[in-house]
């Protein structure tokens, strides 16, 4: 199959006008006769269905959670990327496309990206209107600071909780939707399966996690903003019910999947400090615009952190990436934590984290203006670990974090399904094989707010002459049976073993063999463990508890789901040779330890399709073009 | 350590629920409170009996889905603290832990400590809003909002809606959680058009779905997990006010 990203012709910078102006629109008499299903209330779903309710279809909106309002996008902290060059540092449109594109290690596709970064500045107008307090400065003036990965200061914030104030700007947008009779929000609502006729996306089906209720739901169209699916690794910055399952089940519908196993790990988590641990918290990638990052000098160091010398530590990030030290990008960081961990520096209980040090910034700024910075993270820090970040540096290590893969879409964010589209995090879109900080809070808002709105209705306009298709289709009822003959195996498991016991054998092993580094040896290795585990899953699995409210049940059908995706993200992972971003091959660096890229060989889009059950999933490719920017090698240095 | 817990088991809101004894082995300080009830359900799938079920998400302080009264008090003994935010370092080994689920008439129970606070919903859908339609706005400096203002503004708007203030009243008053919102929105330029019929109609959807009256005892601000201030209760009482006599 050739996949068609549908990219418009023309000047990179006309392409999405362009778009606009031929986009197919439909009367807005006829708007409320057209049904959109919209799962997932983070910022890319909440945003997507206020923003066609008030355009005035019809939106059904789902999350799992007992409210719209904590979709696990409340939980970023640093800030929001947009190219208003506000700073007068030489930011613009270009520049952002440039940063992300390069910050993704030229793994992404131009037309994307630059849609992005020219979105970037409406959304910040469309926050504020909406009442986001971002910080500002004592003139009146919005503020900003710089985050990780770039050279200019485009990134907006509200202290350390950004997400959630952005998060609370779209919720509210849909709460008024629904007072107004727009929108019907489904809370406590999870999408087990997708529903396609005749080859399109008609709607789903969910379970009412209060009665246990299977759903049937039609529609003209399905979004999917589902978040990212880190949790695989058991131990992420993820919330505990973030999971694969509503973009796996389309999966296996029909849609390609693409980057799989690019994860980004995140540099600042808090360590993992015994078996019991269920995450790993994040501390903003903000703090290292005033944090220093350090190790002992020799390994095995015994001494506290706050007792080593000056002399004796090993500012590592400074000493091998002088232009950005500190603030290199993630997956850079990340790595280089690895590497002086892995060298025996590691410090830390478990020997497993390194230092982030605020005392230089506190002697020159005085404590006060970094209590008014970042007060919530350090009051966070000590909750957690007990420990005052005031007084001596905060110990982080990397974590799972963020996935820039997920389901293939075109440029209009439509799926290998016509009329289900995947948004925010759910899809691979923009961020090629790494994220920077900062952008993918843009990218949800972005594709929520700015770019289905105009796609969904172009798809929606042909809807109109079709024929609806109501829930006692067929194909209803074929997806209900499956689903419940899924959660009836489950509740009549037989084994002894929890959910969460192969959740966390799974995660364990991923990150060993698919995490931060992959070698053929680990991937080969992996997919014959996973094999071993599902089969473990069938017969071990021990569910407790009914059908109707039962957290033992629905994590059971995540993991099933987890258990299919770990796999294919080892075989993403084994068959591109080369290093990108996230992914580092051990077998392609250099002599110092940098990745190394094949161009040649693999500037493509990974696009996995779903085989069926045990048989092996067929890779198609689609070519990146670049046409504006030259391939380079990614330097920080 | 070792801990004896109480906690309230209840199949669904029409019947009737009763504590639980059960006895805890093997609990570190370092796990968080969810983490020690995560155990705990382990234990019980192990020996084949339903789980407590409660509700969390996040486990980092700023979802607002978690929250239990823990030796009655909301989200337990540390103030301004989420229950997943809780750490076993608080307790001791040898401790007897009562756990229930936050109680309100407005918050009715789903099942064990899990509990429906759509309510709060509500109470946004009534008015916690600005009207800003996609498209419509104004580029973000031509509105100017001075440092302070923004910053009291973010105090307000903190909240992370987990009803801990709810639970700890004795009256299950809403005020705290709907004063803040009325604040956030009344203090900035964009919010004010607005101001007087969001007050008016959030603190009748309040007042509809069963929330008590707030009779300014300030038990809710040392609970609150963002320690929003009570001195919010007092502008919504205001902002009531002055909208009443400015009615048109
Ligand atoms: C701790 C943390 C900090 C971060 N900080 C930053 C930052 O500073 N800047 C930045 O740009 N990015 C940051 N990110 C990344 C960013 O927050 C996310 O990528 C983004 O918010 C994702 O938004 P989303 O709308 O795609 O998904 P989410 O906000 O995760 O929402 C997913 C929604 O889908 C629903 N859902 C999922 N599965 C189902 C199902 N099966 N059935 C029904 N509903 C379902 C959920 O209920 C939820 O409503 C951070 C991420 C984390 C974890
Ligand atoms: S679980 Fe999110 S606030 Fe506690």
């Amino acid at each position: 199959m050739m996949l068609d990203a549908k990219i418009p012709a023309g000047d990179l910078a006309d392409k999405w006008d362009k778009y606009k102006e031929h986009a197919k629109l439909v009367n807005p008499a006829n708007r409320k006769k057209l049904d959109v299903i919209v799962v997932g209330t983070g910022l890319a779903g909440a945003s997507c269905a206020a923003s066609l309710a008030e355009q005035g279809y019809s939106v059904k909106s789902f999350c799992f959670q007992d409210s719209s309002r904590r979709a696990h996008s409340v939980a970023a902290q640093g800030g929001v990327n947009a190219a208003k060059n506000y700073k007068n540092d030489g930011d613009s449109v270009y520049r952002m496309f440039y940063d992300t594109i390069k910050g993704g290690d030229f793994r992404s596709r131009e037309a994307n990206v630059y849609r992005l970064a020219q979105c970037s500045a409406q959304l910040i107008d469309q926050a504020v209107a909406q009442g986001v307090p971002f910080a500002r400065e004592y003139g009146g003036y919005l503020n900003n600071r710089s985050f990780g990965g770039v050279q200019v200061s485009r990134t907006f914030y509200a202290r350390g909780q950004t997400g959630q104030q952005l998060l609370l700007g779209a919720y509210q947008a849909l709460m008024r939707q629904e007072s107004l009779g727009k929108v019907k929000t489904y809370t406590r609502h999870e999408m087990l399966e997708l529903v396609v006729v005749d080859g399109k996306a008609k709607g789903i089906i969910a379970r009412d996690l209060l009665t246990g209720q299977i759903e049937r739901h039609a529609a003209n169209a399905v979004v999917l903003a589902t978040g990212g699916y880190g949790k695989v690794y058991y131990l992420s910055t993820l919330a505990m019910g973030c999971n694969s399952s509503a973009i796996w089940r389309a999966h296996k519908k029909g849609a390609f999947m693409s980057g799989v196993s690019w994860i980004q790990f995140h540099p600042t988590c808090l360590p993992q400090l015994g078996e019991h641990q269920s995450k790993l918290t994040l501390m903003s990638e903000s703090l290292r615009n005033d944090g220093r990052i350090w190790v002992p000098k020799k390994a095995s160091d015994e001494r506290e952190p706050k007792d080593i010398p000056e002399e004796e530590r090993d500012y590592y990030l400074e000493r091998k990436y002088p232009a950005f030290g500190n603030l290199s990008p993630r997956d850079i960081s990340s790595r280089a934590a690895k590497e002086r961990i892995d060298a025996g520096c590691g410090v830390g209980a478990m020997k497993n984290a390194v230092c982030l040090d605020f005392s230089k910034a506190i002697k020159e700024q005085g404590k006060e203006k970094i209590k008014e910075k970042y007060s919530n993270l350090f009051t966070m820090y000590e909750k957690i670990n007990g420990i005052n970040a005031y007084e001596q540096p905060m110990l982080i290590s990397p974590a799972a974090h963020f996935t820039m893969g997920g389901l293939w879409v075109d440029y209009q964010l439509m799926t290998t399904i016509p009329g289900l589209f995947a948004l925010g995090e759910a899809n691979f879109a923009d961020h090629g094989a790494n994220r920077l900080g900062a952008n993918s809070l843009l990218q949800a808002c972005v594709d929520g707010y700015f770019v289905a709105p105009y796609t969904i209705p172009n798809y929606l306009a042909d809807e109109l002459k079709a024929e609806k298709v109501t829930t006692d289709h067929p194909a209803f009822e074929e997806a209900e049976q499956v689903v419940k003959a899924q959660l009836d195996r489950f509740l009549q498991s037989k084994g002894t073993l929890s959910a969460d016991y192969f959740h966390k054998t799974l995660g364990k092993l991923l990150y060993d063999k698919c995490g931060l580094s992959r070698s053929k040896e680990s991937l080969t290795q992996a997919i014959t463990d996973i094999k071993q585990l599902r089969e473990s899953f069938k017969n071990d699995l021990k569910i407790t508890g009914d059908g109707t409210v039962n957290s033992e049940l629905e994590k059971a059908g995540r993991v099933t789901d987890y258990l299919e995706l770990g796999e294919l993200m080892c075989y993403d992972a084994l068959t591109r040779e080369e290093s990108c971003g996230a992914h580092f091959r051990e077998e392609y660096q250099t002599p110092d330890g940098e990745a190394v890229r094949n161009d040649q060989d693999f500037c493509f889009v990974s696009a996995w399709e779903w085989k069926g059950s045990g048989a092996e999933e067929e890779l198609h490719k689609e070519p990146l073009v670049f046409e504006n920017v030259e391939l380079a090698v990614r330097s920080y240095k | 350590m070792r801990l004896k817990l109480k906690i309230w088991r209840q199949e669904a809101a029409t019947q009737p629920g009763a504590m639980v004894d059960y006895m805890l082995d093997d609990v570190s300080e370092h796990m968080s409170f969810l983490e020690m009830i995560d155990l705990l359900n382990e234990t019980l799938v192990g020996k084949g009996e339903r789980v407590v079920e409660f509700d969390h998400d996040c486990r980092e302080g700023i979802c607002g889905q978690c929250g239990m009264m823990i030796n009655g008090r909301a989200h337990g003994p540390l103030p301004n603290t989420t229950t997943c935010q809780l750490h076993m370092r608080s307790f001791k080994d040898g401790d007897t832990i009562y756990i229930e689920p936050f109680r309100a008439a407005a918050f009715p129970i789903v099942r064990d400590l899990k509990i429906d606070r759509s309510g709060f919903d509500r109470v946004i859908q009534a008015g916690g809003f600005i009207s800003a339609s996609t498209g419509q706005p104004p580029e973000a400096n031509s509105i100017l909002i001075s440092h302070d203002v923004t910053e009291a503004a973010f105090d307000a708007a903190a909240c992370i809606g987990c009803g801990a203030c709810v639970a700890t009243c004795k009256n299950s008053s809403a005020a705290l959680f709907t004063s803040a919102k009325i604040t956030h929105l009344a203090l900035l330029p964009q919010g004010k058009l607005e101001a007087a019929d969001r007050v008016v109609n959030m603190v009748d959807q309040m007042e509809a779905e069963g929330f008590g009256h707030c009779s300014n005892t300030e038990a809710c601000e040392v609970e609150c997990p963002q320690s929003i201030s009570v001195l919010h209760i007092a502008r919504m009482n205001f902002e009531y006010n002055k909208a009443l006599v400015m009615k048109p």
